[in-house]
């Protein structure tokens, strides 16, 4: 018993000790590409509190598909990290907000007066009617179309504005001999590429009312979208499965493929890895029947209950809302500002046409990347597809959303 | 462990209970705490979870301290007959499928190589090491090297080219095809028609050795099966209430070709050592006896490898029920195709927060291979006490 007592003394003058120091430690999956703009935030930090030792705790993996799985048993298991990353909307509110594992930053959002300086449709995603949780650091678009202008020409087609445009487009390219005139990656960008045909063939409206359950996922709307989505998948390359999202894009560089449907991640991919010219090595086009839409994803940091030092972690979140710490994060993340009112002239020729989108279109959720549904929708969806591309029926798969909708609460 | 409890098994007078016991005693203690806590305890608990409904609450999933409530066996009812839990299903027949072909796959190529080796053929060690060596990567390594392999544009499907021949088109990984493909409702079906197989199996070796009462028993009960699988166990809704084909994926065939790359080295080092423990003196008794080398091996030597095949089949079997890191590697967490239970258990905990429905995969896994290992151990016990 004694020893026991002197070994909880201990660690807690070791938790005490630990405070004293200054530490904060930074959860994200930020590796590779994605790094050197998480790095650049931690210098500013450093060079603004340069008593906080910063811990970047990274576990990488794209969209954090491991790096979940990683901070929910250290959540679990009560070893919070001091701030961790997380995709506004449901990914943020039905798991954490809804465990009650975060603090409210209500407080913080009026002393720095950024309810005025965010848009709604970001504060709608990061806010319950408890509070506000979470500081958003960037705004990623999900339904953009991504095609070589130079490749496009030469076969005479232009961008489609609609999917039934697309299909036809579609239809002609293969008569000239390309096989996939869509490019496709891994199982992702699949549910990715669905996302973006439920909100051109729904509309921003419908779109927003499948995911608060007032419009049934088996609505014959939506077995509509199925259909459509059939077809769109028609045009893809067979061996979809096997390819990254960057060598999708790959294919419509290389002029293999026409069209690929991928976030504005893939503006940085295509600006810096491939070193080609927004708009004259690539273009771009919102989604088939999404223009006037944008589909956010957001990157965002809360305060988990429970860290040692409050206001450490609450300097780091001042600095991540602030327009300074914003406009020195997105130019290299390849993001925008989730803030109007960011500086323009420090981003490049796409990131200035989606920011100005950003303050101008209809704000809707992405579904792939924790927007919209809670994350026990959002990972069993991956069973949805299953079942439509094992069977190919837009009924059996459109009841098969609903099932699970329904099991999971989706909504509530 | 086995010696000592064989050893308190052992009537002795209780004045034996010496300090030499006590400190035997002792010594085990460590183990037996710690063996219990963090083997059989967690067991234990995953099993419990399995029984709640945890995570079946989004608020509830991953709170401080969540509520759990019991729920009996809903999870397991529905991971068999949940219309959503589909997957769960194809990954047991998935399994099923790469459990048959990876096992045959390493035991005839391990048996082959270490036939070739047997001959005693020059460089005979370097050999044996070459074949060896892939067990000493891990899965994960093995993974990601096939991974490149397979690739729709590269590896494997190259090869023709170097001859002259067109790319190959196989879509080693991402193919959607599949073959034998059965009804779910079939499934009682099946299961009757292998056991019936077996009693009559049973039923012939019985007639063979003259047990007259074995054979009756065995041979009705064969027969009784054979017509309650016939009558019954087609189309059966009580099973599943709709038809749902499963089959085997084409994606596997990559999968398993990377599985027994890497563990046939290991059955051949079996095979050898049980082949060079074959005594001379029996072949050269079977060469008097005017048999040729084909008979020597079919009547004489592979009769006495059988106790290592068991062991290979029942250690390969393991294996192969609980992989998942190869496929992590190979095809990602996310490829249904080639999707088998521990990764849909992984994607269930972590990915959808549904603790408890994991915890009840876990549990189908941990029965699953207890069939496998259970028997083997209570026999090797069996032959120890003996």
């Amino acid at each position: 018993m004694k020893k026991a007592a002197m070994l909880m003394g201990a660690l807690m003058l070791g938790g005490a000790l630990g405070q004293a120091k200054g530490e904060l430690e930074i959860f994200s999956w930020w590796a590779g590409d994605e790094g050197p703009a998480l790095e650049a935030l931690v210098k500013a930090y450093s060079a603004k509190y340069p008593g906080v030792e910063v811990k970047n705790a990274t576990v990488t993996g794209g969209s954090g598909v491991n790096a979940r799985a990683v901070l929910k048993t250290r959540m679990l298991g009560g070893d919070p990290p001091d701030s961790f990353q997380v995709h506004a909307g449901q990914e943020l509110t039905g798991t954490w907000v809804a465990a009650n594992r975060m603090d409210n930053l209500a407080a913080l959002y009026k002393s720095e007066g950024w309810n005025s300086k965010f848009p709604k449709g970001v504060l709608d995603l990061i806010s319950t009617k408890a509070g506000t949780w979470v500081v958003p650091v960037n705004v990623h678009r999900s339904n953009v179309m991504w095609f070589n202008p130079a490749k496009l020409k030469e076969w005479g087609v232009t961008a489609p504005k609609t999917w039934s445009e697309f299909l036809s487009t579609c239809t002609t390219l293969k008569a000239k001999g390309l096989e996939a005139p869509l490019a496709l990656g891994e199982n992702w960008t699949q549910h990715h590429l669905w996302e973006s045909v439920a909100l051109g063939v729904l509309g921003p409206t419908d779109y927003g009312r499948l995911w608060t359950r007032s419009l049934k996922m088996n609505d014959a709307k939506v077995v509509r979208v199925w259909d459509t989505f059939g077809k769109v998948l028609d045009c893809s390359n067979k061996d979809a499965s096997g390819l990254s999202w960057q060598q999708a894009i790959d294919r419509v560089m290389g002029g293999q493929s026409a069209f690929n449907i991928m976030g504005d991640w893939a503006a940085g991919y295509m600006a810096t890895t491939l070193k080609l010219e927004p708009g004259k090595g690539f273009g771009w086009a919102a989604s088939p029947g999404t223009n006037g839409s944008f589909m956010l994803l957001a990157d965002a940091f809360g305060l988990p209950k429970g860290v040692k030092n409050k206001t450490t972690v609450n300097n780091w979140l001042r600095l991540v809302g602030c327009k300074e710490g914003q406009d020195i994060f997105n130019p290299l993340k390849g993001s925008i500002s989730a803030r109007l009112d960011s500086d323009l002239s420090k981003y490049n020729t796409y990131s200035q046409s989606a920011a100005r989108d950003f303050r101008t279109n209809k704000i809707v959720g992405s579904l792939v990347h924790g927007a919209v549904a809670k994350e026990a929708f959002m990972s069993q969806f991956a069973t949805v597809m299953e079942i439509y591309l094992g069977g190919r029926s837009a009924k059996s798969a459109s009841s098969a959303a609903e099932a699970i909708a329904t099991q999971v609460s989706l909504g509530q | 462990m086995a010696q000592i409890i064989q050893r308190s098994r052992t009537p002795r007078p209780r004045a034996n209970f010496n300090q030499d016991r006590l400190w035997a005693m002792l010594v085990i203690l460590p183990t037996v705490v710690f063996l219990g806590i963090f083997v059989y305890g967690f067991i234990g608990q995953t099993f419990y979870t399995s029984l709640t409904d945890w995570g079946k609450d989004s608020a509830q999933a991953l709170a401080l301290d969540p509520i759990k409530r019991f729920i009996g066996f809903e999870n397991y009812r529905e991971l068999f007959t949940g219309f959503i839990d589909v997957r769960f299903r194809q990954d047991l027949v998935n399994t099923f499928w790469f459990t048959l072909f990876f096992i045959l796959g390493c035991l005839g190529l391990g048996l082959f190589m270490a036939m070739l080796l047997d001959q005693s053929p020059r460089g005979e060690s370097f050999f044996r090491t070459l074949f060896l060596f892939p067990m000493s990567l891990s899965f994960i390594v093995t993974g990601t090297i096939w991974r490149w392999l397979l690739q729709p544009q590269g590896g494997l499907n190259q090869l023709p080219t170097a001859v002259g021949l067109p790319q190959g088109q196989f879509g080693w990984l991402t193919s959607r095809e599949s073959i034998w493909n059965f009804n779910w409702q079939d499934l009682p079906f099946f299961t009757g028609l292998a056991v019936a197989l077996v009693l009559a199996y049973i039923t012939w070796n019985a007639v063979q050795a003259g047990m007259r009462s074995r054979a009756i028993i065995a041979g009705v009960s064969s027969a009784i099966l054979l017509v309650w699988a016939i009558y019954f166990g087609r189309g059966a809704t009580w099973i599943y209430p709709f038809p749902e084909m499963h089959g085997f994926n084409f994606a596997f065939i990559g999968i398993i070709m990377a599985a027994v790359w890497q563990l046939s080295g290991y059955t051949m080092a079996l095979y050898l050592a049980g082949l060079r423990s074959v005594p001379e003196e029996l072949r050269e008794a079977a060469r008097v006896d005017g048999a040729t080398e084909g008979q020597i091996y079919r009547r004489v030597i592979l009769p006495l490898l059988a106790p290592i095949t068991l062991s290979a089949i029942i250690i390969l079997g393991h294996i192969s029920l609980k992989i998942f890191d190869l496929i992590f590697a190979m095809a990602g967490a996310d490829n249904a195709t080639t999707d088998v239970p521990a990764l849909l258990m992984y994607l269930t905990t972590f990915r959808a927060n549904q603790f408890s429905k994991g915890a009840a995969i876990a549990s189908v896994l941990l029965v699953l291979v207890a069939l496998i290992i259970v028997p083997y151990l209570s026999n090797q016990l069996r032959r120890e006490k003996r």
